[in-house]
């Protein structure tokens, strides 16, 4: 099943690639893996999308464990958690369509970030679930470019 | 010695690190990064820089003087081709858990990246083999890093670090400052055992009926073998050992079982699939252990005690996980350890058919000469005494075998990487380390030829190994697998055509050789080679091309496939 990781690390040259590394050396799954400074400038925390089976996951949580710079490993799939990713993406804007796409954008709760002549560049915030559907659904509109930030998530606070 | 506080260059304060840790020996290559270093070095008098003939030689060398000693290992080379020589050495100490350091020159830091003369991403390449590296990009930060290294290296799972030092770095100054304690925050091994796990480990082995010790390297390198000698006697549990376990427990104790897995005793491997409880320590379930994962250890509880919390649950699920520290581990248990509540002589009596019915042997027929009986000789003349360092291959597992281990750091192999080359500079450093007991180099022809450079190394310190040569003129264990597995093509195994003469090349390098090619005479050069301490000696010892290591297990099999003896009676010599 689908686990998704938050990890703090020593924010130092090198970390992310030693964590990208080990999920390829050992042949782990690596669906996203994001990582941004947190409130304290010399921790960075990376959440990571992955699929295991229990005994796959235990070896990622321990092999993420026993990096040196991994200051600490958390499962949040079976957690009180928040996760989104924010999707960028520019359609193609026709006359015809230009209604229905404004309609739907609603729908998503995104907004435009950019407008051209002939295109469109929106934002959409959710959980992973919803960008998939976001995606599917505007793909029949002519998706000329897209981007996702891959999943982030924390804790919830108590 | 410079107390803290003093402005010292990056390569003096290089060398006075070394020093706060007590190194002995440095094994190292100069190179252009590094002559700022080497400028130092010319000086310092209390370390003792030993020059090899390949980055490659140092790596194993620093490896085998850590295993003889449980010291971690030092090693210094320059950037690029020096560093990326390493790379070998550094994979085989990452594989068998050695303790070692690794320096690397590096180009100045503001060329890093530019494709610079000599440049390499060292740090790059050795990631995943490394159990941590580093790139040092300030004199300030020189001493803190080389002493988390030291402290890496040699802290809970033992293995390398790598430490690479720009040629800027080296010639800048400053005021050193030298931490005395360590503090590193997502690195916090498990060394002490939860209690009550290891209570319910004393409990389960008090009421076992067929309980079996499974003891891999971690008990070598925790100095454990005291308590596991108590714990097996005080309990009547046998005791069955890794390659790397190999005189945790001594090898003539009647509760020994030799070491099991593919080339394992035939007893050893029945008892593991008849023990009704297994208590690994120290070993990872290796596949050359298990064979077919499904059916090892069929019908026992299984405790598994490992310092790696990795290697738990990894290739085995087990019963009873217990993470920590192999020494603290067996202290405890024996803390807790009621006497035992079953009566173990039916269960060492199976035992001790099983090792009747197979016990390991090999043909006396003839005047040929045969490695079994060069490594079984060597074992009586040296009592088990010797440290015993092997190369890879059919010799290797023949040592398993037939050499006695009796003591702990008496076997010097490359476990899990497996890397031909790896005996001659791994004796050599041994032999650095230990002076007062035989270091003995068991290694194939093929082997030999893989890193024959570092024979001008021990040639040029005097070093007394007694080189083994077991010269088959063939790729024994290549060999093997062609003549069971692949038709018997023995496609690019045969150096007969190719070889050189070992005694004439030997004495080139100024080195004392001899030969042997019947039992008498490789009694008679056993003996002198023992006895000649005037530098090393070889003798090359001419045995039988189409000899088998048996017993087997064939590769991802059970134990119920092993091997007792040659499939094809034709091709007996």
């Amino acid at each position: 099943m689908k686990h998704l990781i938050s990890v703090l690390v020593e924010n130092k040259f090198g970390s992310l690639n030693r964590v990208a590394a080990m999920f390829s050396a050992r042949g782990f799954n690596l669906e996203s893996i994001s990582i941004g400074e947190t409130e304290d400038p010399e921790i960075s925390r990376m959440t990571i999308v992955t699929r295991g089976d229990d005994q796959i996951i235990s070896q990622v949580l321990k092999q993420l464990n026993r990096l040196v710079d991994t200051i600490k490993v958390i499962d949040l799939t079976r957690q009180p958690h928040v996760e989104r990713e924010l999707l960028l993406m520019t359609l193609k804007l026709t006359k015809t369509q230009q209604h229905e796409i404004f309609e739907l954008i609603n729908v998503f709760k995104g907004k435009v970030v950019d407008i051209k002549q002939k295109s469109i560049t929106i934002e959409v915030i959710g959980s992973p679930d919803k960008i998939n559907t976001t995606i599917d659904i505007f793909r029949t509109y002519g998706i000329k470019e897209l981007a996702r930030s891959g999943a982030v998530a924390i804790h919830r606070g108590e | 010695m410079p107390a803290s506080g003093h402005t010292l260059n990056g390569s003096e304060i290089f060398i006075e690190c070394l020093r706060r840790e007590h190194v002995e020996y440095i094994f190292g290559y100069p190179g252009g990064s590094l002559l700022k270093v080497y400028e130092t070095l010319y000086d310092v008098k209390d370390i003792q820089h030993i020059l090899v003939r390949h980055e490659q030689g140092a790596t194993h060398m620093a490896e085998g003087y850590a295993r003889a000693t449980g010291k971690p290992g030092v090693v210094l080379v320059t950037s690029g081709p020096g560093a990326t020589n390493t790379v070998t050495g550094i994979a085989n100490a990452y594989m068998d858990s050695s303790p070692m350091v690794v320096f690397t020159g590096q180009v100045p830091s503001t060329l890093i990246g530019n494709d610079a003369f000599q440049e390499a991403d060292i740090v790059g390449i050795t990631r995943p083999i490394t159990k941590h590296n580093f790139l040092v990009k300030d004199v300030r930060e020189l001493a803190s890093t080389i002493r988390k290294a030291f402290y890496l290296a040699t802290t809970g799972r033992p293995g390398p670090v790598l430490v690479d030092m720009p040629k800027d770095v080296l010639n800048a100054s400053c005021v050193m400052e030298w931490p005395e304690t360590v503090e590193i925050r997502g690195f916090k091994p498990t060394v002490k055992c939860h209690i009550n796990q290891v209570e319910k480990a004393a409990q389960k082995i008090a009421q076992a009926k067929r309980p079996l010790l499974y003891i891999g390297g971690g008990v070598i390198s925790a100095e454990a073998s005291a308590e596991l000698r108590t714990l097996a006697i005080e309990q009547q549990i046998p005791v069955t050992m890794t390659l790397q376990g190999l005189g945790a427990f001594a090898g003539n104790h009647p509760l020994s079982m030799g070491m099991l897995g593919m080339h394992g005793t035939y007893w050893a491997n029945q008892a593991v699939n008849r023990c009704d409880l297994l208590i690994a320590v120290g070993a990872r379930f290796d596949d050359r252990v298990t064979g077919k994962v499904d059916t090892f250890a069929p019908q026992a509880y299984k405790i598994h005690n490992d310092v790696d919390p990795t290697n738990v649950d990894k290739n085995i699920k087990v019963d009873l996980p217990i993470v920590g520290d192999a020494k603290n581990f067996l202290a405890s248990l024996l803390e807790v350890m009621p006497k035992p509540l079953e009566n173990r002589e039916p269960w060492l009596a199976e035992i001790n058919a099983w090792r009747e019915q197979c016990p390991l042997s090999y043909s006396h027929e003839g005047d040929a000469l045969r490695t079994e009986f060069v490594i079984e000789e060597v074992s009586r003349q040296t009592a088990g005494n010797a440290v015993v360092v092997t190369d890879v291959g059919q010799h290797q597992m023949w040592t398993s075998q037939f050499y006695t281990f009796i003591n702990p750091r008496s076997i010097i192999t490359s476990g899990g990487l497996g890397t031909m080359g790896y005996g001659l500079p791994a004796a050599i450093g041994a032999a650095f380390g230990i002076t007062k007991k035989p270091v003995v180099l068991f290694c194939g022809d093929g082997g030999f030829m893989m890193n024959i450079q570092e024979l001008v190394t021990a040639v040029h310190h005097k070093i007394p190994v007694k080189i083994f040569l077991i010269n088959n003129s063939f790729l024994g264990m290549v060999r093997q697998w062609q003549e069971l597995f692949h038709k018997e093509k023995y496609s690019f195994t045969d150096l007969g055509e190719s070889n050189p003469d070992f005694v004439k090349v030997a004495e080139a390098f100024g080195c004392k050789a001899l030969r042997a090619e019947n039992p008498e005479s490789a009694k008679a050069a056993i003996t002198e080679a023992l006895a000649w301490n005037d530098g090393p000696i070889l003798v090359d010892f001419r045995v039988v091309k189409r000899d088998m290591v048996f017993p087997m297990v064939p590769a991802g099999g059970s134990i119920s496939d092993m091997l007792l003896a040659r499939l094809n009676p034709k091709t007996m010599v």
